[in-house]
């Protein structure tokens, strides 16, 4: 057995960092002693990692030499904006091959748990590496593409406008249409449920209704409801009544004859059987339509502001703030959307752990 | 036992339904624009009888909310009454959000198709992609739709490409994530089989993963079409109003055309249901072809 294990990412992040020796430094803000240096990091990690390391240290080794390199890459931009050089773009490819290395490393290693979280939250920290390097590097226009400092910056100068929005549009718009679409929904689907010939006709209309555009009863929404919030949520109300109708329906159906016929023998009535069987079982279905309709609902009241809207509100600042060539603003709302999303989703499926926990798919 | 008939459970209950909507529509419809006539006709100092009133209501050329019989009359008339590249067609701005959606359709399901299988083969892409695809889609990415159209037309990108991207990003998510399914779907006897063989990987998935996601490739394609097509509406939005069933739907809200704004979402949902049709018309017979089980 040899001391030494060659992979094909290392092999490539030494023939990157050789190659961006050919064009030191790499950016006006760095001198060739910085560059040297990010060289030498690379290099070192790359190598090291081929050697026959224990798992905790060929990790250890490849987080430094990748993040150090990428810190010192990134920080070779403060003065040097669309400075970078060929030999730049190679030492960030260098060392975004070794961050590859590192998750392979990671996911190889078949622990559940931390690397669970950690394996993603590698990948999109290289993205935004990734992303800030590339813009600056190379000098993207501001109005094309911030980069992601400038728009952190902007989300910490500007939280008050953004509270506003939040306030105009997930408190009042979202979570009213939300609430008010997804129970009606259940309870038409309860009601229908209870009628076989109101079933048999409504699952097919909603199945149709939800492939359509409803998106486009926005700006009729607005006709009706005027410009405030009211029209925004009408908008999600509709859009998030179908998702849950055709859902709960087919949920409802989802317990199998045995156990239903094990209640007829206990003599329960429609609602017993309804409440302590064919509810619980419906759970994963109710909860598949209510993670939908948290996406929907988003949609819905952003895109219905583009239609009119009072001065405030995540739709009406984007598609301003795109006029006025203010894209950190723009990106600020994507991200603060971004991260109301994935909150919501993730409540939701937490939510759907502890109540659907007799569910197989969490047996472990 | 339980004997299915189409017309008893099929036809009936959805053709009632559907009049009941129908009835509902043209009492909304009434209610709503009684207030404006009624105003109307006591600025007028009209008074008209009850029957008189209420055929006002219903022919009002900018209602609140018209009734259906106008927007079929509006669709009729803008369908087939005019020639269909004339700029007054709803064939001509159906066909303008078909043409991106079909565009952003075909490129959405390549890159799924290509994202499930790089995820299948690299536990590296597994592992560190798929959380980011699934949290890729609680952004509410119509909501910067306008912004990618502005940007790309600001480095000279316009027409169908900005808004064929748009929908091609809603469209890679649903054929991603059942084409991973799909892709996963042969079970470990089928797998140890083709090893037994001594089947490379590329042969291992185009001859036992691929054929064996075909039924799960064409119902996450019906989720897609159907998002590209939404996709390609929103996409229209910023274009100011040029072409298309988006600039119908907004140049209606500009000038409160209800009977437009009715019209284009009217065909906007034919294309839909057209669109979703086919593709489950063509997965049947693939479905079938390829030996399943008729039902």
């Amino acid at each position: 057995m040899s001391a030494v294990r060659p992979n094909w990412q290392a092999l490539m992040s030494l023939l990157a960092t050789l190659y961006s020796l050919t064009a030191l430094p790499f950016s006006a803000g760095m001198s060739s002693a910085s560059s040297l240096t990010v060289v030498a990091i690379l290099t070192a990690g790359a190598f090291f990692s081929m050697l026959r390391l224990s798992f905790a240290l060929e990790t250890a080794v490849l987080t430094l030499s990748s993040f150090g390199a990428a810190a010192m890459l990134i920080a070779g931009l403060t003065e040097g904006f669309g400075t970078a050089t060929a030999g730049y773009f190679s030492a960030l490819i260098a060392a975004w091959l070794l961050g590859w290395r590192l998750v392979t490393v990671l996911s190889g290693d078949g622990s559940g748990g931390g690397s669970a979280i950690i394996v993603p939250a590698l990948f999109g920290i290289w993205v935004v590496v990734l992303w800030e390097c590339i813009v600056r590097g190379a000098g993207v226009p501001f109005v094309l593409l911030p980069p992601p400092s400038a728009i952190g910056l902007r989300i910490t100068t500007s939280t008050s406008i953004l509270a506003a929005d939040f306030r105009q549009t997930v408190l009042k718009a979202v979570l009213f249409g939300y609430v008010v679409g997804s129970l009606t929904g259940f309870l038409v689907a309860i009601l229908a449920d209870r009628f076989r010939f109101l079933a048999n006709g409504l699952l097919p209309i909603g199945n149709m209704v939800s492939a359509l555009p409803m998106i486009g009863i926005a700006p009729v929404m607005v006709i009706w409801f005027g410009f405030d919030w009211q029209s925004k949520a009408a908008v999600v109300i509709v859009m998030t009544f179908f998702p849950m109708l055709v859902n709960t329906l087919a949920g409802l159906a989802a317990s199998s004859d045995m156990e239903r016929d094990l209640m007829r023998t206990y003599g329960a009535s429609h609602w017993q059987v309804l409440l302590k069987l064919r509810l619980q079982a419906a759970m994963p279905f109710i909860f598949n339509a209510l993670k939908i309709n948290s996406t929907l609902a988003l949609i819905g009241a952003i895109v219905a502001e583009f239609f009119g809207t009072p001065i405030v509100g995540m739709g009406f600042r984007i598609s301003t703030e795109v006029g006025r060539m203010n894209l950190d603003m723009v990106w600020a709302e994507i991200a603060m959307a971004a991260v109301v999303g994935s909150l919501f989703y993730g409540a939701l499926a937490l939510l759907e752990r502890t109540v659907t926990f007799w569910h197989p798919s969490y047996r472990r | 036992m339980n004997e299915h008939s189409f017309f008893k459970d099929r036809l009936i209950p959805v053709g009632s339904i559907l009049l009941a909507i129908v009835i509902a529509w043209y009492l909304a419809a009434y209610w709503m624009n009684a207030p404006f006539q009624r105003d109307f006709d006591r600025r007028a100092g009209e008074t008209r009888t009850s029957v008189e009133f209420l055929m006002k209501t219903m022919t009002q050329p900018k209602p609140t909310m018209p009734a259906p019989h106008q927007v079929a009359e509006n669709l009729w008339k803008n369908t087939f009454t005019v020639k269909p590249w004339s700029k007054r067609s709803l064939v001509y701005h159906s066909w303008i959000t078909l043409s991106a959606t079909l565009l952003g359709f075909a490129m959405g399901t390549a890159l799924g198709v290509a994202i499930a299988i790089g995820i299948v083969h690299i536990p590296a892409l597994d592992r560190s992609f798929l959380p980011w695809i699934i949290a890729s889609q609680t952004i509410p990415i119509l909501a910067i739709a306008p912004m990618i159209i502005v940007l790309l037309s600001a480095i000279g990108v316009t027409g169908l490409l900005p808004k064929a991207l748009i929908s091609t990003y809603l469209s890679f998510f649903p054929v991603a994530v059942g084409m991973v399914k799909g892709l996963r779907s042969p079970d470990v006897l089928h797998l140890d089989l083709m090893r037994t063989y001594s089947a490379s990987k590329v042969q291992t998935l185009w001859k036992l993963r691929l054929p064996a996601s075909v039924p799960f490739f064409f119902t996450s394609m019906k989720v897609a079409i159907a998002a590209s097509l939404i996709g390609a509406i929103v996409g229209e939005l910023p274009t100011g109003a040029v072409a298309g069933i988006g600039s119908k739907l907004l140049a209606g809200s500009y000038y409160s055309q209800t009977v437009d704004i009715f019209a284009a979402l009217i065909a906007g949902s034919i294309c839909a249901i057209l669109l979703v049709t086919a593709v489950d018309v063509v997965g049947r017979l693939v479905n079938t072809r390829m030996g399943a089980k008729t039902q």
